[in-house]
């Protein structure tokens, strides 16, 4: 498939085209929207869909030397994305350092949606990838939470990391807790036990939920996806200068050509190689800004969940993904 | 109608704090308290509504006490070393209850 006709693809999926058809409505200030307990509970199914069909898929080929290398390179990643991020945000930008590193936090952890996204965008190109990477997403969640505290740790005084411990009772160890225990982690680890637990039996018992609505659901929370990055944009995009923009822009490439560095060595297939450069592409928005506003409350949400949600989320969306799987074919010459 | 004069501590805090602020509020000896949602708001960090976000990172949640009076400066202090670092507001104003032993 070239390039263009990838694009093409990719571009007028149903997918792309609820979250385009969200984000119109809320730019238009439309009314629309999908009440937050659905949201949640869609987000959730999301998860346990995706958790489960990964878990069955490593009962089936078990764990082996790929998904091991995979795991080791992807929470590297997620320790060292953050650091050329912020050494780039503070090299272009006027941002704080405080606020640099909340923002840097968020391109080394994941999107889950946009990993999902991917998903259906290689099975309808290229047909296979390996199932169990949902593993690794799991586990580039956290790192880089850990990474912009230590950054931030070096520009942060003494008094005002001390009001915080005594304000709040709380320790770093607390907060790595919470963000290691976050919903989203626990749904889709627990789902890709219960998964692994029940193989290919489970999965017949589970398809006609997880597997034949999924990608409708995955366009009803696509669409809601749009109307709050539009809705984000409106309200927080005045806090965004434009060299901001611009690295929510060219940082998903580089955190992919990072990504596409290890690939020679992980032995992917071409669906998983590009799945695996979606990691390192996409920024978080989910787990990493409550991280954030607990850990580094001087760093404004307005800035790191809009540039995430509603710069870097759409891009990746439609122009990111095509290019990774372009690059991922270029690499592993599939 | 007898009635009872207590505080009634009202506290607007971002939501990823929240359990914090209710561990320290029950350290401070009070023993029950109301959490209501909020859904949009405005103030010097700019506006906001529950429908454009998507984390609890930009929410914001009200916790309602009533407490004896003579226990109000025991949880103010730790709600604002808490406070000086997020975005919240805390009001604090005379009420009237009726069994005025539960509070």
């Amino acid at each position: 498939m070239d390039a263009l006709s990838l694009a093409g693809q990719t571009l007028l999926s149903p997918m792309v085209l609820f979250f385009v058809l969200g984000l119109a409505a809320a730019l238009a200030r439309s009314d629309l929207t999908i009440p937050e307990a659905a949201a949640k509970t869609i987000s959730l199914y999301l998860m346990l869909a995706i958790g489960f069909k990964g878990g069955v898929e490593l009962s089936t080929y078990g764990l082996d030397a790929t998904l091991v290398r995979t795991l080791i390179a992807g929470v590297a990643l997620s320790f060292m994305i953050p650091v050329v991020a912020f050494f780039l945000l503070k090299a272009t930008s006027k941002l704080p350092p405080i606020e640099a590193a909340a923002v840097a936090a968020h391109y080394g952890s994941i999107s889950i949606v946009t990993f999902v996204a991917g998903t259906q965008m290689v099975q309808s190109t290229i047909g296979s990838h390996e199932g169990y990477l949902v593993a690794v997403a799991a586990a580039m969640e956290t790192p880089a939470i850990l990474t912009a505290l230590l950054l931030a740790s070096r520009y942060r005084s003494k008094e005002a990391s001390d009001a915080q411990s005594s304000g709040t009772g709380h320790s770093q160890g607390e907060l790595v807790r919470e963000v290691l225990l976050n919903p989203s982690v626990v749904v889709l680890v627990g789902a890709m036990a219960i998964g692994a637990i029940t193989g290919e039996q489970g999965m017949t018992m589970m398809k006609p939920f997880i597997v034949d609505p999924f990608r409708g659901v995955l366009c009803l929370f696509l669409l809601d996806m749009g109307l709050i990055a539009g809705r984000g944009l409106r309200a927080g995009g005045r806090s965004l200068s434009l060299p901001v923009v611009l690295f929510g822009l060219y940082m998903p490439l580089i955190g992919a050509g990072l990504a596409a560095l290890c690939l020679p060595f992980l032995g992917l297939s071409v669906g998983g190689s590009t799945l695996f450069l979606i990691l390192a592409a996409s920024a978080s928005y989910i787990a990493v800004p409550a991280a954030m506003r607990l850990a580094l409350p001087e760093a404004r949400p307005s800035v790191y969940v809009t540039l995430s949600l509603g710069v870097t989320f759409p891009f990746n969306l439609t122009i990111g993904l095509p290019i990774y799987l372009l690059l991922a074919q270029a690499i592993t010459g599939g | 109608m007898q009635t009872h004069i207590k505080d009634r501590i009202e506290i607007v805090i971002e939501a990823p704090v929240l359990e914090r602020m209710l561990n320290l509020i029950r350290k401070a000896g009070v023993t029950g308290y109301t959490v209501l949602p909020a859904m949009a708001g405005a103030g010097s960090g700019g506006e906001w509504s529950e429908d454009s976000t998507f984390t609890e990172a930009q929410r914001m949640v009200v916790v309602l006490c009533i407490t004896d009076p003579s226990r109000t400066d025991a949880v103010l202090e730790p709600v604002f070393r808490l406070l000086s670092r997020h975005i919240g507001i805390v009001t604090v104003g005379k009420v009237e209850v009726i069994r005025g032993e539960r509070f």
